[in-house]
């Protein structure tokens, strides 16, 4: 009886104890499915679970701002001063791109070259035509039909928005103007749908469409990508070599707060519309506990995730950018006693 | 009806007859549970009011940012630009009520089309399948129809319906305008047919209840007198049920105007005022559907907020519409007979 009660009491004892250190998290929709793939592992590692909830970036930024989460996740970057308002750090976690992809009878995927001006001129409604002179000088020897261009959008906000939205204020000043970045946006045309799977399906029955979708969506339900030109003026195919090369080109250390958005990258090789996803925290902590397991979880996840990362098609933060965030994580981030927690 | 029940006079509780009668514990003890049911219904009942207040109270601080940005110039201003933040509800409200009306004017006439034939010409053994046809169609959650509408009915309607809709009614002049463009299988149009789809259950549901309920005797007296069956229909049942069939349509509606995933799937989510009812639009439930975990700021948030406020406000006036209609009938009720 006795062996049995002390049993039923240690049971509860760590039962308390595995919930006390659970991780909360809560934001981004685009990185949810590699977290949750993460926090499965790491749970059967050692024992501590993530709760995640992909709310969306709005959410996420609200949470950890009323710091009823240990971390929020968003999919655009907080500007430097937006983050010193609301005492908070961020590093990115992880990387995705951005694919446009097109519905064009008789044309196989990869055969259309795009350059991100052109890109803006279609999304403005400025490009009509899918013969039009412009795409048809890019692209010698592809028939293009006398067919209109129907453009699809994401209804939702969305950072997969954001990422698109912030290339094309890159590349055209009229888009700049005009649109703007964000992760809604005034759309000057087209219709819009719900999630990458309501873009890929109003673009896979609508002749003549075009949108845009997260590159592993593209990849796993095999819609017709196109090729786009990068800064350097080269012709990329989307491939993971070609995110990393756009990661690679990339200056973090630069980059006060981190704030530093992938797009429209130098390197030969690189993918313009590449992005990373963001992880917020406190600096000053009312838990130093719990912020403890958020390092541990991320530092975990670093050294034992990119191999989960790359299954689900997205691209792993290189070593360099991980030494970079874990500095971060010493610097910045404390108890109330001013105890670094990293 | 008042809450005072007979049980609380003492004289008129020999309901229970074979006990003896009840001692002065007892009634004491049965008054104050009498006292403390009233009370607790009451309580549940005034649940109704505060919840209502409470969603109110909370919609309009939730809308304060916008409310003093943009006023009243909000209802009418057709932009929704969230980089700029200038933001505006003609565009959602006009889907909302565009919807809302395609849906009541394929769906109000086939619904008392099929409560008519239920209950008045259906024989007896299609009575029942029938009924539950149209219960199991209630019971489909939105979603579903929504999936449905995007992946079967957009692309049929779109392959053959659509192109002759815009080659016969887009050719008339001035009506044709609602029916131009392209057809993408998703749109306005669209949204209104699948609500259509939607909202008939409920009316049939409504009308053929209230249907029943005619006294046979009224209806065989006017078939007696030679009267058709429209005749009995127009003259007899639809005098008799008018209220029942006002509130089922009103059902009808309130679901049309409030339905966010199905007309969220089919509508093409464009916040761009188009008078084509085959061009992609956006209603305001839909509108917060997509974009309410995205809202980054205080002003767009505070204005999907009011989108809310505006469903909310748009709902109140058509029930109370509905209830004046009602009003209005039943003072012309004295001047007929």
């Amino acid at each position: 009886m006795v062996r049995v009660l002390a049993f039923a009491a240690a049971a509860a004892f760590s039962a308390s104890q595995a919930l006390a250190v659970d991780i909360t998290g809560a934001g981004a929709t685009f990185p949810y499915p590699i977290y949750a793939k993460w926090a499965d592992a790491y749970r059967k590692d050692t024992g501590v679970g993530l709760n995640y909830q992909s709310i969306g970036s709005g959410g996420g930024i609200k949470q950890i701002t009323a710091k009823t989460v240990d971390f929020g996740a968003s999919d655009a970057p907080l500007k430097p001063e937006e983050l010193e308002k609301s005492g908070l750090i961020q590093f990115p976690a992880i990387m995705g791109g951005v694919v446009p992809v097109y519905n064009v009878k008789g044309i196989e995927a990869g055969k259309i070259k795009l350059t991100g001006t052109l890109l803006a001129d279609i999304y403005l409604g400025k490009l009509k035509k899918w013969n039009d002179p412009a795409l048809g000088k890019l692209n010698p020897g592809v028939a293009l039909p006398d067919q209109a261009i129907s453009v699809v959008h994401r209804s939702d906000g969305s950072g997969t928005t954001f990422l698109f939205t912030n290339y094309l204020s890159k590349v055209s000043a009229d888009w700049k103007t005009d649109v703007g970045e964000g992760t809604a946006v005034k759309w000057a045309t087209g219709v819009g749908g719900k999630g990458n799977e309501g873009v890929a399906n109003y673009v896979s029955r609508i002749d003549g469409a075009i949108g845009y979708v997260e590159y592993a969506f593209a990849k796993q339900n095999k819609l017709s990508h196109a090729v786009m030109a990068n800064r350097e003026g080269q012709f990329v195919a989307p491939d993971d070599d070609a995110f990393k090369a756009a990661a690679a080109g990339a200056d973090w250390a630069k980059a006060p707060g981190m704030y530093l958005i992938l797009t429209d990258q130098a390197g030969k090789g690189s993918w313009p519309i590449t992005g990373a996803s963001f992880i917020l925290m406190h600096k000053v902590q009312d838990k130093p506990e719990n912020a403890k397991e958020v390092f541990k979880f991320f530092d975990w996840s670093f050294k034992n995730g990119a191999k989960m990362a790359e299954e689900l098609d997205y691209v792993p933060m290189p070593e360099a950018v991980v030494k970079l965030i874990r500095s971060q994580w010493k610097a910045q981030v404390k108890d109330a006693s001013g105890k670094v927690l990293y | 009806m008042s809450a005072v029940l007979p049980i609380s006079d003492p004289a008129n509780s020999d309901l229970s007859t074979t006990e003896s009668p009840p001692g002065p514990q007892r009634v004491k003890r049965l008054r104050w549970m009498d006292a403390a049911f009233e009370q607790l219904t009451r309580l549940f009942a005034f649940l109704v009011f505060s919840i209502l207040a409470a969603i109110l109270v909370s919609l309009v601080l939730g809308s304060a940012p916008t409310l003093e940005k943009f006023g009243l110039g909000f209802l009418w201003n057709a932009e929704w630009d969230p980089v700029k933040e200038d933001f505006g509800a003609l565009v959602p409200i006009y889907g909302t009520l565009m919807t809302s009306l395609i849906a009541m004017l394929i769906g109000v006439p086939v619904s008392f089309g099929i409560a008519l034939f239920l209950t008045e010409l259906s024989p007896a053994w299609l009575k029942r399948p029938l009924g539950t046809a149209i219960e199991l169609l209630a019971a489909i959650p939105s979603i579903i129809y929504g999936m449905w509408g995007l992946f079967v009915f957009a692309p049929l309607f779109q392959t053959h319906l659509q192109p002759k809709l815009i080659g016969t009614l887009g050719a008339i002049p001035v009506l044709g305008a609602l029916f131009e463009g392209p057809p993408l299988g998703i749109g306005m149009l669209s949204a209104g047919l699948i609500l259509s789809i939607m909202v008939i259950p409920f009316i049939t549901a409504v009308m053929r209840d209230v249907f029943e309920l005619v006294p046979p005797l009224l209806k065989e007296s006017a078939y007696g007198l030679g009267s058709t069956t429209w005749e009995v229909v127009w003259r007899v049942v639809l005098p008799y049920t008018k209220v029942g069939v006002i509130g089922g349509i009103m059902l009808g509606l309130g679901r049309a105007l409030g339905e966010t995933m199905a007309v969220t799937f089919v509508i093409g989510n464009a916040h761009r005022l188009a008078v084509s009812l085959n061009a992609p639009g956006n209603s305001i439930a839909s509108a917060l559907a997509n974009e309410f975990t995205e809202a980054v700021g205080d002003v767009y948030f505070s204005a999907l907020i009011e989108l809310g406020l505006i469903l909310f406000l748009i709902t109140t006036i058509v029930l109370a519409l509905a209830k004046l209609l009602l009003l209005r009938l039943a003072r012309h009720e004295g001047e007929r007979t």
